[in-house]
């Protein structure tokens, strides 16, 4: 099941499918090593629902819903 | 040997750290993605002829936000002979994704991979020279927090440089990619140098637009080239950009497995336990409410206000510094201007600055622990969602909080802010921070106007939140204002593992901030309180006399006065503390210092501050706080203002802008204050009437919000 990573539920371990975006937010988001084929971990939303935090690489990185709308995932397991 | 070596690496991966032990400097150091935000330049303690510059932390060379550009500017034309690396071992995959961007450029790199301690405390082993083999550079482990490696790091470095340096790829991209960039660098290979042609003919292919400037192409060649790469892009249903992308982490994820070996028991995570708490859905934002007091609470108010007490009393009251040297002034005979200048100019405006020392102290001490520890990161995640309502990004509290120490620092600090408008209003706004030096303002008015007071608790935290408040209400009213409407820049940011503030670092810390403050105050502040003295004890005629009120000072003072009797403060001492205030913000208390004469009181140090109550009732000196925190900075944040605005006309905007604030918010304070005093006259109408200007600008509908996201 695809989705985006802003709607992906807490918790859960997905892969990524597919970034797109604007050229800018699009090569920021890769930079950070969220690429294709990469596995996340969606640890939590912060107090007021937004932004989320996410595991990748062995890192956490936060980022807004608004920006997670660029990232394709699939979910591959239950934490 | 002369050389120049560069340290680039990931935001929070310790260059700082690592500049301050090779150069033996005192960079300003955090636990937070982009500390740094200007290059700094130092030489090598032990090899003087190296200088050593300290870049912004990046992850990638790419033309789009700020950091990368400046990096890659300073790496590509500034012709560095060495690049450090720093890779932070605990996150090695990201770290080395910048790495085979920067050996791409030609310029020979050394890695030094750091926080080899928390490898060693992990148990995960990191196989150094393995990635020295694949990446055809020499690697070195070491632990800046702890000065270890960086002899054997600048024996490489200049190893480097003495045995030559051939550049040869270690990434290769799959074989179309490579059959294009070849093509490519075969057109390009005039117009660059043979060690950069594969850097410059990969740019080509990523359609990087700084790169392509620089390159400056036939019209006809670029069109055919661009013609092959879009037709490959169809092919690959992607950009060339995030291609090249790609096949780089794949690169690194084929062999970071090899030399990174984790340890197998998988150890629950301190951090992760203590976010459970810190960022929890519901504790998370008390938790920062209750930090955030705290720490103005405890320094001004319980544990610095206690400190400070002390030394006013007792350095500075009754039978101390003052009466001490008064005496020893009497009994050898000196002119009774020398005296005045010493005892009331000197020590009475030095020492009513120097007497907040212990408050300053704590205060700097309790922000180092909150910097160090990796709280601030977790800040900006909790506060982000509100920032972002009020067209701020979660960054914006970087900012805020340097400005908490300085506003210059803070000033700069808007730079990591990408987009433009947003960025223009943060350098607005965050000098309304208090920043160390109006701290004195803030506790000698809770100390002395609110003294025994219900509500003298609340005095310093609420200048604490004043501040977030002007800075959200006023980002609010420009963004509404054509020339300020823009996108909320995209937030993605790390957030680094928590760890226990070493003494060290805090001690450092602590100790270069107050001597900063020391050494204006025996400077700056000294120069103006003697200037003050002077002119508030001589008249017109260069006679000295025994009321201030004839004084120069006074007249000049009175002159303008007026200007400010609608914030309630009318008064020439209050005009004049505020304008030496421009100067620096301590001049604000050194100035009252001189002028009620904090050395000559005789009596109990609480007698000190009852001085100011005849020119002041608590709801005037509120107001007069008020201004002085929002009014226009220092002289040395303006100066910083212009810099980074790069604008006469916006330096003179933002100014205008922070003074019309100041007093409006001053003026409404005051005058609608008073009405629940039982005053009602025109001013209060006045009062009533800003407000409801400022209540229609905040809410007022954003005519330019289909801009925005």
């Amino acid at each position: 099941m695809t989705n985006t990573l802003d709607k992906a539920d807490i918790g859960f371990e997905c892969v990524i499918v597919k970034v797109s975006g604007d050229k800018p937010i699009k090569r920021r988001l890769m930079d950070m090593g969220l690429i294709p084929g990469t596995r996340v971990f969606i640890r939590k939303l912060a107090p007021l629902g937004d932004p989320m935090e996410i595991m990748v690489r062995g890192t956490e990185l936060t980022l807004r819903k608004a920006d997670a709308l660029n990232i394709m995932i699939e979910v591959i397991a239950e934490d | 040997m002369k050389m120049k070596i560069v340290l680039v690496g990931n935001p929070n991966s310790g260059k700082t750290t690592l500049f301050n032990s090779l150069t033996g400097n005192n960079q300003h150091i955090g636990n937070w993605p982009g500390v740094t935000v200007e290059k700094k330049e130092g030489f090598i303690r032990s090899h003087k002829d190296i200088t050593v510059i300290d870049l912004p932390g990046i992850y990638s060379l790419s033309p789009y936000s700020l950091e990368e550009v400046i990096s890659r500017d300073y790496i590509l034309n500034e012709k560095p002979d060495v690049i450090i690396n720093i890779v932070d071992g605990s996150n090695l995959e990201r770290n080395l994704y910048l790495t085979t961007q920067l050996i791409e450029t030609g310029v020979p790199v050394v890695i030094a991979i750091n926080m080899m301690d928390v490898i060693a405390k992990n148990k995960d082993v990191i196989k150094s020279a393995a990635i020295g083999k694949t990446l055809n550079c020499p690697v070195v482990e070491i632990t800046a927090l702890k000065s270890q490696g960086s002899e054997e790091l600048i024996t490489q470095t200049i190893k480097i440089k003495e045995e030559g340096y051939t550049f040869r790829p270690v990434v290769w991209y799959s074989q179309e990619i490579e059959h294009l960039i070849t093509e490519i660098a075969e057109t390009i290979k005039a117009k660059v140098d043979n060690d950069k042609l594969r850097w410059y003919a990969i740019k080509v292919f990523e359609k990087d637009e700084k790169a392509l400037e620089d390159l400056n192409l036939d019209e006809i060649v670029l069109k055919q080239i661009n013609s092959k790469i879009e037709a490959f892009e169809s092919l690959k249903d992607d950009d060339s950009e995030s291609l090249i992308t790609r096949e780089r982490y794949a690169f690194i994820n084929r062999f970071v497995d090899r030399v990174y070996l984790k340890n197998k028991i998988k150890v629950q995570s301190v951090s992760h336990k203590i976010d459970k708490i810190l960022t929890n859905k519901y504790l998370g934002l008390p938790i920062f409410a209750v930090i955030i007091f705290l720490v103005y609470y405890l320094s001004i108010s319980t544990v610095g206000g206690i400190m400070t007490d002390f030394v006013n009393d007792t350095i500075f009251g009754d039978n101390g510094l003052p009466a001490i040297v008064n005496g020893w002034l009497v009994s050898i005979n000196a002119w009774p201007w020398l005296q005045g200048v010493l005892v009331e100019g000197i020590i009475g405006g030095v020492g009513a600055v120097l007497g907040f020392l212990p408050q300053m102290f704590v205060l700097f001490l309790l922000l180092g622990i909150l910097e160090e520890s990796g709280y601030m990161a977790r800040i900006a995640f909790i506060l982000d969602r509100i920032f972002r309502k009020f067209g701020l990004s979660g960054k914006s509290f970087f900012p805020m909080l340097m400005s908490t120490g300085c506003g210059i620092p803070g000033v700069m600090a808007a730079r990591t802010i990408e987009e433009e408008s947003n960025r223009k209003v943060m350098i607005m706004t965050t000098t309304f921070m208090p920043c160390g030096a109006k701290l004195p303002i803030i506790a000698l008015i809770a100390g002395a106007m609110f003294r025994g007071s219900s509500i003298q608790w609340l005095i310093a935290p609420s200048a604490y939140l004043l501040g977030i408040a002007m800075i959200i209400i006023s980002s609010i009213i420009l963004k509404k204002f054509k020339g300020f409407a823009g996108k909320a820049s995209p937030f993605i940011m790390e957030l680094p593992d928590y760890h226990l503030p070493s003494v060290k670092g805090l001690a450092f810390h602590v100790y270069h901030k107050l001597k900063s403050f020391v050494k204006k105050a025996g400077t700056i502040i000294l120069l103006a309180s003697v200037i003050v003295w002077f002119l508030s004890n001589f008249s017109w005629s260069f006679v000295m006399i025994s009321d201030p009120n004839q004084s120069i000072l006074a007249s000049a003072g009175k002159l303008i006065d007026v200007i400010f009797s609608p914030l309630g403060w009318g008064n020439w001492k209050a005009t004049v503390a505020t304008l030496t205030g421009l100067i620096a913000k301590e001049n604000v208390v050194s100035t009252f210092g001189v002028l009620y004469g904090f050395a000559e009181v005789s009596e109990s140090g609480a007698e000190i501050w009852t001085l100011l109550s005849v020119d002041f009732t608590p709801l005037s000196s509120y107001s007069f706080l008020v201004f002085n925190l929002i009014c226009a900075p220092c002289i040395a944040a303006i100066a910083t203002i212009k810099r980074e605005m790069g604008s006469k006309k916006w330096t003179w905007i933002a100014i205008g802008f922070q003074t019309l604030m100041a007093y409006t918010i001053s003026l409404i304070i005051y005058q609608v204050g008073s009405i629940f005093t039982g005053v009602f006259n025109v001013w209060s109408i006045i009062g009533i009437i800003l407000l409801i200007i400022l209540l229609y600008l905040i809410l007022r509908p954003n005519k330019y919000l289909n801009i925005s996201k």
